[in-house]
């Protein structure tokens, strides 16, 4: 046991060498052949299936789960990847317990699903180590297209145009491309550099360039941009955090960034956490940052979430893994005052809520929890200030960018995906279909009809 | 606890759970661990003259697997005993000292003459076994030697080689037949007439399990070659089924002691080999799969059905499904039915749909008002029972039959009250008419 287990503060090094790689290795291990067979045969081959229409990428799941229990993973794969190129992250992020398979018909039958988010990752795992590529590139179109942000629906996007002949340039802001795959999801669903290889993968196609550290709005514009290329593709993710709205709120870390940082480190051992912690938030980010400071060693981590468990936004899944991890979730508290001496955290108070009708009100009654860290992880928003002052203004729709069904925005050459657009439903796989189908609709219209 | 004993053909044993002629009695230390788990007798594995055969020394086995490589079928080209004819006469006297109790038949296999059949039988009756099972059966090589199923192949064998043991032995003779024949009946009936006490089937069937996509050689495979095995486990029972019926139903045969083999591994299979006539039944493949100790659950299994259906002793089930088997022509051609489902216990697999929709009669909806919902339309359904056989969950889908007088609504007729079968149809060309001819 290191010296520093219960220092108290934000200290880095609590755990031992063993206790690091224990706590970040797999959460779901991978299966072996045998187990993914067996796990296999357990697809009912459903008609019509249930699982298909639940996924956003619309997998033909029942067809890639028999190509593993007639030991084909590479037909498999293929399968997979006709829907969905980065099909293997989607295998390991998707929340498969409120999609596929939340309506597998076992799941209806025994309370057991078919585990198609292992299976899944099976068989893209033989075919990315492999380093099979299904896709050979049509007759080159000519055409030049831009696509902003190498997160999910850029590269979707991309991979589908480069498919179909055309010549793709990827600017993202950061070092490295992947998006939240690369920066924003937990560690340990995405172990090994997963995300790097996938981007390897995906661009091994060919006719896709990516330029890292090519922020809009500060290095490139989307006039200037829209002008150069035949079309533009927006997939900038969620720029921008929502405020706490809360006294002493600057003295509160960022879980978004703090999720990054972890991301980046080689060395577990020398990121920093409090010993007692407080997240506040109800969402997926609250369950990664809470879990995640849990296993770098923090010897008490506490979600508030100012509603009831019915209303958190993560799953029933994630909130489970949280409390097996250690984790106590907390309901009906709203922070009220982040407790700090400058910089140093002490505690934080929080005042009881309750429903009253539908409105949630506040109750007078506040409490006090000790702390050396808070994290706000009350969601994301999009930063619209890079796209617009650099042209025509882009039309919004609640704070995102308002695209029609195949992802054409109010611009002219330009279309948008993932996150950033107004209806979607903030996941990977759904921000890879947004991608993947207005790279289709670019395609249509820029070929006018021709070459399918 | 219901009453197990079994007497077939004056041999009685505890139960009617026998281990089958197979690598399971091949020398008395597994016999007696068979005895010791609750076995009710044995036939053991088959004695040749001397010098003893030899077997191969690569692969004996070949499988085929279901889900989660459970196994469904057994292949093997393993032959007769490899040991002395004497050290094995030797243990089965010792054995059959140490467990009066328990039935010990011996199986055998001589070469199709009668000095050779002569001369073994006394030595078998020495060691004072209940009987001998004579081994007509084995598909491969000992066929290519004239013996196992190349005597079973020939009725008239058959019934000389019977003679001459019923001629030589005091003992039960119990004639083990081949299913690699046309009618199982003919080689029963000649057994039949050569005086056997009963006959047991079936032995293994003829099969190459698989074939090795890399090397292109069969499975299993010895040295680059293969060659065709003899086919066994579960996967064989039904058509194990259909002899034991045949033989059971046939007017030659009728009443001819049946030991029942072929793929029995629970206590249910040897009931339904019971209902169809076997008076005991033989197991092996599900033995060499998980063990002695299986014999438990098939005791346990036959007898708490007993007691359900008040049966006081295992012979009250022998023969009791014969009557209930005939010929299509027979069949009630005034039987209608239509397949049913629970929507209480369906699970929307949607299973029973595309097998209805892509292969029979089109007769089960994928949804209704514009919601996912499988349902029988029963104007177009054949009561084929074909969505029964693929729907995943137990008894969600019945076949419900229309009572006489209820409206078909798939051929607009009513349900005729009385039975009619093919022979008396119009349609067929060989029915008597009865209308006046023109």
């Amino acid at each position: 046991m290191p010296e520093g287990q219960f220092a108290k503060g934000i200290v880095a090094g609590r755990l031992t060498p063993e206790q690091y790689a224990d706590n970040f290795s797999d959460l779901h291990q991978p299966f072996s052949e045998h187990e993914a067979r067996v796990e296999a045969d357990r697809c009912y081959f459903c008609y019509d299936a249930p699982c298909m229409t639940a996924c956003p990428t619309s997998i033909d799941i029942p067809m890639f789960i028999r190509q593993i229990a007639t030991g084909n993973p590479l037909g498999s794969a293929k399968t997979i990847f006709d829907q969905n190129i980065l099909g293997g992250m989607c295998a390991r992020v998707c929340p498969t317990e409120t999609l596929c398979e939340e309506v597998c018909v076992r799941e209806v039958a025994e309370g057991k699903p078919v585990q198609i988010g292992r299976l899944q990752r099976y068989s893209t795992d033989v075919a990315i180590a492999q380093g099979v590529q299904f896709y050979e590139r049509a007759e080159p179109t000519g055409k030049k297209i831009a696509v902003i942000g190498a997160g999910p629906a850029g590269l979707a996007c991309a991979h589908r145009l480069a498919v179909k002949g055309h010549e793709v340039t990827i600017y993202d802001a950061r070092e490295k491309a992947g998006g939240l795959n690369e920066y924003g999801i937990a560690a340990y669903k995405t172990t090994d550099n997963f995300a790097q290889a996938e981007v390897d993968y995906v661009t091994a196609i060919g006719g896709i360039a990516i330029e890292n550290g090519k922020a809009l709005g500060r290095d490139v514009s989307l006039s200037d941009l829209a002008s150069r290329y035949d079309a533009v593709f927006l997939g900038l993710g969620l720029g921008g955090v929502n405020a706490l709205r809360s006294q002493g709120e600057e003295a509160a870390s960022n879980a978004v960034d703090y999720i990054a940082g972890l991301r980046q480190a080689s060395d577990l051992s020398a990121i920093p956490v409090g010993r007692r912690v407080v997240v506040i938030g109800g969402g997926m980010t609250a369950i990664d940052v809470a879990v995640q400071a849990k296993l770098l060693g923090a010897e008490d981590v506490t979600i508030c979430y100012r509603r009831g468990k019915d209303q958190m936004n993560a799953s029933l899944f994630e909130q489970d893994l949280a409390a097996a991890t250690g984790v106590t979730i907390r309901h009906w508290l709203a922070p009220r005052r982040v407790l700090a001496d400058g910089d140093n955290v002490s505690g934080i108070e929080l005042e009881y809520t309750r429903l009253d009708g539908d409105t949630l009100v506040m109750t007078g009654e506040t409490m006090t929890l000790e702390a050396d860290q808070v994290f706000k992880a009350i969601g994301q928003t999009f930063a619209a200030g890079a796209l617009n002052g650099s042209g025509a203004q882009i039309e919004l729709e609640g704070g995102r960018i308002k695209v029609d069904a195949e992802g054409r925005t109010s611009l002219d050459k330009v279309w948008a995906g993932g996150d950033c657009v107004a209806g979607g439903e903030d996941l990977t796989v759904s921000a890879v279909a947004m991608g993947r189908d207005a790279a289709e609709s670019m395609h249509r219209a820029l070929m006018g009809g021709q070459n399918g | 606890m219901a009453d197990l004993r079994s007497n077939f053909v004056g041999i009685k044993s505890p139960n009617p759970f026998w281990l089958a002629s197979a690598p399971p009695t091949d020398k008395a230390y597994n016999v007696i661990r068979a005895f010791e788990a609750g076995w009710g007798g044995v036939v053991w594995k088959t004695l040749g003259e001397n010098p003893p055969v030899v077997n191969v020394n690569g692969p004996r086995y070949g499988a085929i697997w279901g889900a989660d490589r459970r196994l469904l079928g057994l292949n093997n080209i393993e032959l007769i005993t490899d040991r002395d004819l004497y050290t094995n006469l030797r243990e089965i006297k010792q054995v059959k000292r140490d467990w009066p109790d328990r039935a010990i038949v011996v199986s055998l296999m001589v070469p199709c003459e009668e000095e050779s059949w002569k001369n073994i039988l006394p030595l078998v009756e020495e060691t004072e076994a209940d009987g001998i099972e004579l081994n007509f059966g084995c598909p491969h090589g000992m066929s290519e030697r004239g013996m196992g199923s190349a005597v079973g192949q020939v009725p008239e064998y058959v019934e000389m080689v019977v003679r001459w043991c019923k001629q030589y032995t005091r003992m039960p003779v119990i004639t083990k037949l081949t299913p690699n024949i046309a009618d199982v009946r003919k080689p029963a009936r000649a057994a039949h007439a050569g005086g056997t006490d009963a006959v047991s089937l079936i032995n293994t069937i003829n099969s190459i399990t698989a074939v090795n996509i890399d090397t292109f050689a069969p499975e299993p495979t010895i040295d680059g070659k293969g060659t065709h095995g003899g086919y066994c486990g579960p996967a064989v029972k039904p058509i194990a089924l259909n002899m034991v019926a045949e033989i059971a139903r046939d007017a030659q045969t009728r009443g001819l002691p049946i030991s029942g083999i072929g793929g029995v591994t629970t206590w249910r299979d040897a009931v339904e080999f019971m209902a169809l006539g076997a008076g005991n039944v033989q197991v092996c493949t599900a033995a060499m799969t998980y063990g002695f100790h299986i014999v438990q659950e098939m005791i346990t299994g036959l007898s708490n059905y007993m007691d359900e259906k008040g049966f006081a002793s295992v012979d009250e089930i022998v023969g009791r499904a014969v009557p209930n088997v005939t010929d299509w022509q027979y069949l009630n051609l005034n039987y209608v039915t239509k397949a049913k489902i629970n929507q209480d216990l369906c699970i929307s697999c949607g299973r029973c749909h595309i097998a209805c929709e892509d292969t029979s009669h089109q007769a089960i909806t994928k949804e209704v008002d514009g919601k996912r919902m499988f349902m029988v339309m029963d104007d177009e359904c054949v009561g084929c029972n074909l969505c029964v056989n693929v729907c995943p969950v137990d008894d969600c889908i019945t076949m419900e039959p229309l009572p006489a007088g209820a409206l078909d609504e798939r051929t607009g007729e009513r349900v005729p009250e009385h039975y009619a079968n093919w022979t008396t149809h119009p349609n067929n060309p060989a029915a008597k008419v009865s209308e006046p001819a023109e």
